[in-house]
């Protein structure tokens, strides 16, 4: 089968994608992890073209050719702030591509009725038709909710758990079926189950919820991959689809702790009594707001600011001015720190990436751990574009989403002045109580826009 | 041991490596951590050209190539958007340096 040469090549790429995400966790290693990873795949995939003996070799480079250029081109122009979007669409299309290698191979191991083909190996293909389609329309739905091509807010619908129950076990009987004789068509129906399921798992979770089900579906993904590799008989496939799987639903578990919430919580959290909708509106309650001049005075004149950047600030793409804001009051001689929400922006470490983006110095971004406590000594705590990384409703009311959900101690401080475009809920649909606190100012207007006019009246102090 | 003893023994191990090697991940790294994991999964292209590279007639040849497109762009685009991340990271020094020396000058 495959030559000796060739399955050592694979054990060295292999190890490539272990040291790969031994990199990827450390963040001074993380991008030649990620280099490390890339050679491995590389190499996996151009020693194929060695040792087996392929028809068809002009299509085939030509569709690698096709897809290298889609893909390069979809990463240079994507813009950081749509990032989460486009892990989706690219965990979304290995998927896909995972569950139309297995249907082939269900097609191939039906031409020979599943003679000499492993009870086993059959169902793993059955499996990886259904996975794989599942994370493809999985990840297109993840993909519409953040792209806000639909509504961001759970989808439900009466008999909608039973028709995913169904459908889950319609799956799983079809796929152990396909050890008493593969056939193409019970492939097909496969495909289109998982295709159905994955819209079904998806639909129901709310905006906010999103990224975890993102990591979820790429564990997903990984595990179909794995599959596979037994099936073909490869170990390269197997490990690197493994260490995926793996990493992926341990990831999973890191995130969803990060935001305060179960994984069965976020799948199923809505079908059993809505608890991750939200009101969406704005509410009419009186607030104290002020002008970009009052609010210059509030910072110019503090000693400790504390910022909290929000997925907000990134769509204004407001970044790069709230940098020079806070180069200006570091000038001035004020303290001024980031306070970094695990999962501010729309997934965790998402924030970090834009900030670096604005190139701001790294040990002025302080995780939430480490800043929670410094917030009963601030001055000024300055809210641009957030909301539910704030939101006392977290610690005080049980019936809220986001409670248990650890959020940054902003209520602490002497001062919170919120940057906002309008009254409008978070991402999580729920209103904040500190909006109405007494000692909160807010400033209302696109945040670029603010921010600027923000800086001006500070420098003119 | 028979060969599927040693398929699951291989699984097993790789699932305990999985989780071993990001368990102390810090919440910064989660977004290219798993982008760059999604990257790898884009092995299945090695799957897809094995497959395409035998196939019999049009519709499974169409098929097959199509397998090989998405999973290029998993895995290519993976790997390219994962740097252009962890990239902006790597800025950081040069950027800090040249504040500091802006401030002292």
């Amino acid at each position: 089968m495959i030559p000796l040469w060739a399955q050592l090549v694979y054990l060295a790429c292999a190890v490539c994608f272990i040291l790969a995400l031994k990199g990827l966790s450390g963040p001074r290693t993380a991008r030649g992890g990620n280099l490390i990873g890339a050679v491995g795949a590389v190499v996996a995939c151009v020693t194929v073209f060695f040792y087996a003996d392929l028809d068809h070799l002009v299509p085939i480079l030509v569709a690698i050719v096709v897809g290298s250029v889609v893909g390069v081109v979809g990463a240079q122009r994507v813009q950081m702030t749509q990032m989460p979007q486009l892990v989706a669409l690219f965990n979304g299309v290995g998927g896909g591509a995972a569950a139309l290698v297995a249907l082939l191979e269900l097609g191939a191991f039906a031409e020979v009725d599943g003679v000499g083909v492993g009870d086993f190996a059959l169902v793993a293909t059955a499996f990886t038709v259904v996975v794989g389609s599942l994370a493809f329309s999985g990840s297109v739905v993840t993909f519409a909710k953040l792209q806000e091509l639909m509504t961001s807010r759970p989808v439900l619908f009466p008999g909608l758990p039973m028709a995913f129950a169904g459908g889950l076990l319609a799956a799983v009987v079809l796929s152990v079926l396909t050890v008493t004789g593969p056939t193409v068509w019970v492939g097909v129906v496969l495909l289109v189950l998982g295709l159905t399921l994955g819209v079904l798992l998806v639909l129901p979770v709310g905006g906010a919820d999103v990224p975890i089900v993102i990591s979820l579906l790429n564990a997903g993904t990984g595990l179909a991959v794995a599959a596979s590799g037994y099936v073909l008989g490869n170990t390269v496939l197997l490990v690197g689809g493994t260490l995926v799987g793996a990493s992926g639903t341990f990831l999973t578990l890191l995130m969803a702790k990060a935001m305060g919430r179960s994984v069965g919580h976020v799948l199923f959290g809505a079908l059993k009594g809505g608890s991750t909708l939200g009101a969406g509106e704005a509410s009419n309650r009186p607030v104290k707001s002020a002008g970009p001049e009052d609010v210059a005075i509030l910072l110019g004149y503090a000693s400790k600011v504390i910022i909290v950047p929000g997925y907000g600030l990134a769509v204004a793409q407001a970044q790069h001015t709230l940098r020079e804001l806070v180069d200006l009051l570091s000038s001035r001689g004020t303290a001024v720190d980031y306070a970094i929400h695990p999962v501010a922006g729309r997934m965790p470490g998402h924030m970090n990436v834009l900030l670096a983006e604005a190139q701001v110095p790294y040990e002025q971004l302080k995780e939430m751990d480490d800043i929670n406590g410094e917030f009963k000594q601030t001055d000024v705590v300055l809210v641009v574009g957030a909301n539910d990384v704030v939101n006392p409703a977290a610690k005080t009311s049980p019936g809220a989403p986001i409670y248990g959900m650890p959020i940054l101690n902003a209520d602490e401080a002497q001062q919170v002045v919120f940057m906002k475009r309008s009254m409008r809920p978070g991402f999580a649909g729920i209103e904040n109580e500190l909006l109405f606190d007494p000692r909160t100012t807010l400033l209302f207007g696109d945040a670029k826009d603010t921010l600027g006019k923000l800086l001006a009246a500070v420098k003119a102090l | 041991m028979s060969e599927p003893v040693v398929w699951l023994t291989i699984f097993v191990l790789s699932v305990f490596i999985g989780v071993e090697v990001i368990s102390k991940v810090s919440s910064t790294l989660h977004t290219p951590l798993m982008s760059g994991a999604n990257a790898i999964h884009g092995i299945i292209l090695l799957g897809a050209v094995l497959v395409t590279g035998h196939a019999d007639n049009t519709l499974q040849l169409v098929v097959g190539l199509v397998a090989v497109v998405l999973a290029t762009i998993n895995m290519v685009g993976g790997f390219v958007v994962t740097d252009r991340m962890l990239q902006m990271f790597g800025r950081r020094k040069p950027a800090r340096a040249a504040t500091r020396d802006g401030g002292a000058a």
